[in-house]
């Protein structure tokens, strides 16, 4: 039994997705020879830290009834510096001013020489090169499939089931939020104002709409994967965005009689990365309806690849993170 | 040119070649053929559809030799706009002129919108309308869709372009 210990920095949606993961798989997983030990959970408030390995069922009964999984004063930093482990889960809220905390965290991590595996778009938005290279100078993995797409996996598509192919170019809807307020506006053609507030009441969209609806959570993802797939230095800066708040349902009809939908598409060839309202045929792969995310990559040898599913979720984005961890306890 | 042409073939072998064979020999392009074999015209010939890239003119010529080789050509047309493009506007189209903004892809003279629906809900609310541009070719098409992103930019006009879709693998 190879044993694997990993800490779970930020306990919010996600981190609670990757614990409750976690404790579902852990049969499955000793049967594969892989045991995981999470010796460190940290949120904003304090942290919980054992060497021996944390009950995750009792830390997220804590988290449910006091708000916080905190036993002790230990930061994120001093779990991330002095408790011995192999992978650090960071899971932080995403911040696009300045990517902190996540970004001091992941430098931290790859100087004390943990391998990382994150949620956290912000700073690989940011200052993904540099990530990189603190990762490879290090010796370490740095694996992000749950920054983009939830649970589809883009990036292990590309660089493992894809490998050896160039890619061309790749389009996709990278934002639930935007997909649904579009979606129930051409189903119900009702105006953009009261749609949003309809999915602000289902928790589809944020009190402060602003990242989804002016395309900029789409921008930064589609940073990463610009990054990550063509080797680029951009920034979220870098994207040409426009964002979804102007379209009205009149154009939603007009689409649909000429057999359109508009959907916010992110777009990456070459140097150029858009986010813009687009119209998609009605029958074309990348029209998928509700909060699905979809993308599809065009490579010379395998032609076109569309991959669709599910872009948010606690237990959605903590599937991504679970099979980045284990292809680190695999290959480590 | 692009020509499109409705030839009659006689209903015996060999009479699809008989009418492809002088096209090649004037250096045409063929794009197209539509042959309806179980479709015939009340003078009991087979009605063929192609299409062509051809010099102009060598046209006349081309009719003489289809036609003395018992090829009859019922119709010749001329595809000039073979390109086309659907995109949406949004915005306060109808107070920004939507005359002038047509004008300015019309009087390219190598595009033109062909089709265009309008919706107004309510004065003082923005309208929306899908225009459909037809041009003589992609590159054409491309710098007609250049002119109307300036001129929405211009106008503060909202336009919603279809993805790539002809972007399949080398």
């Amino acid at each position: 039994m190879k044993t694997v210990r990993i800490s779970i920095i930020g306990f919010g949606a996600v981190g609670q997705g990757v614990a409750r993961s976690i404790l579902a798989k852990r049969e499955d997983l000793n049967k594969q020879g892989i045991d995981l030990q999470v010796v460190g959970i940290s949120d904003s408030k304090g942290s919980e830290i054992n060497a021996g390995g944390i009950n995750l069922k009792s830390a997220l009964e804590r988290k449910k009834n006091k708000g916080t999984v905190a036993k002790g004063k230990e930061n994120a930093l001093d779990i991330i510096r002095d408790v011995e482990h192999n992978i650090v889960v960071e899971a932080t809220p995403t911040n696009i001013e300045n990517g902190e905390p996540g970004l001091g965290n992941m430098f931290a991590a790859f100087e004390a020489g943990r391998h990382v595996v994150t949620s956290n778009k912000g700073p690989l938005a940011l200052r993904f090169k540099e990530l990189k290279e603190a990762a490879e100078d290090n010796g370490l993995y740095f694996r992000y499939e749950a920054t983009v797409g939830g649970a589809v996996p883009i990036f292990n598509l590309i660089h493992e089931a894809l490998a050896g192919n160039t890619v061309i170019g790749i389009e996709g809807i990278l934002n639930g939020t935007t997909n649904y307020i579009l979606t129930r506006m051409a189903e119900e053609r009702m105006p953009y104002e009261l749609v949003l507030k309809e999915a602000q009441e289902l928790g589809i969209a944020e009190a402060d709409p602003t990242y989804d609806v002016e395309g900029i959570d789409s921008a930064c993802k589609l940073v990463i994967i610009a990054n990550s797939v063509f080797g680029q230095d951009a920034t979220y800066r870098d994207v040409e965005v426009t964002g979804i708040t102007k379209i009205t349902p009149e154009a939603l009809e007009l689409a649909n009689k000429n057999n359109y939908v508009v959907k916010l598409v992110c777009e990456a060839r070459g140097n150029g990365l858009t986010v813009a309202p687009r119209l998609v045929p009605k029958r074309h792969p990348l029209a998928v309806g509700g909060t699905l995310n979809v993308a599809s990559i065009l490579t010379d040898l395998a032609g076109r690849i569309t991959i669709s599913g599910k872009g948010a979720g606690s237990i959605e984005t903590a599937s991504s993170i679970l099979s980045d961890i284990l292809f680190i306890a695999r290959n480590s | 040119m692009i020509v499109s042409m409705t030839l009659e073939l006689k209903d015996i072998p060999g009479q699809l070649v008989l009418a492809l064979a002088p096209i090649s020999e004037l250096h045409g392009n063929i794009m197209s053929v539509v042959h309806q074999h179980d479709e015939k015209t009340p003078r009991g010939t087979i009605p063929v559809q192609i299409t062509f890239e051809i010099e102009h003119k060598v046209l006349n010529k081309l009719i003489d030799r289809l036609e003395k080789s018992g090829v009859g050509v019922a119709r010749v047309g001329e595809e000039r706009l073979r390109s086309t493009v659907s995109v949406i506007l949004i915005g306060h189209i109808v107070h920004s002129d939507m005359g002038d903004t047509i004008d300015r892809i019309d009087s390219t003279g190598f595009a033109e919108v062909v089709d265009m629906s309008l919706s107004m809900p309510a004065i003082e609310k923005t309208s929306s309308s899908y225009l459909v541009i037809n041009a003589v070719g992609e590159k054409e098409l491309s710098i007609a869709l250049d002119i109307l992103r300036e001129v929405a930019h211009k106008k503060d006009l909202l336009m919603i372009e279809p993805i790539r879709q002809n972007s399949e693998a080398a």
